[in-house]
């Protein structure tokens, strides 16, 4: 049987198709989209929050679309084990609704950032991670104004201990600066997961770098490693 | 019926780029004894109950749960009668 991936469309998601996109083109996955309305997130094996400005990022980024109709159902897949992405917006909605640590503040620079960055996969003992087998880095695009993690000592020490940091900025060596930095984020943070690591948030766009016209492919590495955990 | 008004501050320990970017600003204009800029929000809302008690407890609700984020965001706020 192949696996359900659900994508939720909040008013103002606009890398929903994207991910859509990929996921049937590159992957001939069992894709749906699920609107924000609605309560049922349709036998899922795999909800993606996607990119987008949810609510126009009033008040906060994700602020209003955690309380989303579809967010309860979410939160209580989430908690039941099942398998939760949030990109770049859906990573901020992740946060506000408390399924992952810390907060999202504006760009240390201030200006949109949108570019291809190199990501050093710091945990590669993941579901979203397992099929990775770049040795040094990963080329994904970023594309926020507000992507720059935050979270207090106590909680970047909890990630630390539990191995909850996925992916962080670097060169593409692998190395870590702050030139490799394009917002700002504590410790170069690009992505975590859950302390079950069944829910991941990640600034990145894994789903743009799936089709060679793109000029990049390791996103697929990122949705084989999904598929191949489900399997 | 209440009048509110709510005060948003991001915590002393959070980085405010914005403030920090606005700041420049004053530089630029000359204006060198402006320090620690922090931007917050101000938002105001009426409460329709003429009970202070279950005004005070709905507005915290929504401040708490919706408008300021407890990680980085502190809040104060003040109701005022206008029956």
């Amino acid at each position: 049987m192949k696996n359900k991936f659900g994508v939720v469309v909040f008013p103002g998601s606009n890398c929903d198709h994207d991910a859509y996109y990929a996921l049937k083109k590159f992957f001939n996955a069992d894709v749906n989209f699920l609107w924000h309305k609605e309560h049922d997130t349709q036998k899922s094996d795999v909800i993606i929050l996607p990119g987008g400005f949810s609510y126009g990022d009033y008040l906060r980024c994700g602020a209003i679309a955690r309380f989303s109709p579809i967010m309860n159902s979410v939160i209580d897949f989430a908690n039941k084990g099942g398998i939760v992405i949030g990109i770049c917006n859906g990573f901020q909605v992740l946060l506000e609704a408390g399924l992952l640590p810390g907060v999202m503040i504006k760009n240390k620079s201030l200006q949109f950032v949108c570019k291809d960055v190199y990501l050093s996969v710091e945990n590669k003992n993941t579901i979203f991670t397992n099929k990775i087998n770049n040795s040094k880095s990963i080329k994904i695009p970023v594309a926020h104004g507000e992507g720059n993690y935050f979270a207090d000592d106590e909680t970047l020490k909890s990630l630390l201990d539990n191995n909850q940091i996925v992916f962080k900025y670097s060169s593409k060596d692998g190395n870590f600066s702050e030139e490799s930095n394009p917002n700002g984020s504590t410790e170069n943070i690009a992505g975590i997961i859950n302390k079950n690591g069944n829910v991941l948030g990640m600034m990145p766009h894994p789903e743009r770098a799936c089709d060679p016209v793109l000029g990049k492919t390791d996103g697929r590495m990122f949705f084989e490693s999904i598929l191949s955990s489900l399997n | 019926m209440f009048k509110a008004k709510v005060l948003i501050k991001r915590r002393p320990s959070i980085l405010d780029p914005q403030g920090k970017a606005v700041e420049k600003g004053a530089m630029h204009l000359g204006l060198t004894n402006i320090k620690d800029t922090r931007i917050g929000k101000f938002i105001e809302f009426t409460v329709d109950t003429n009970n202070k008690q279950a005004a005070e407890k709905e507005v915290n609700d929504y401040c708490y749960k919706l408008l300021a984020n407890p990680i980085m965001e502190d809040y104060e706020f003040t109701l005022e009668d206008v029956k």
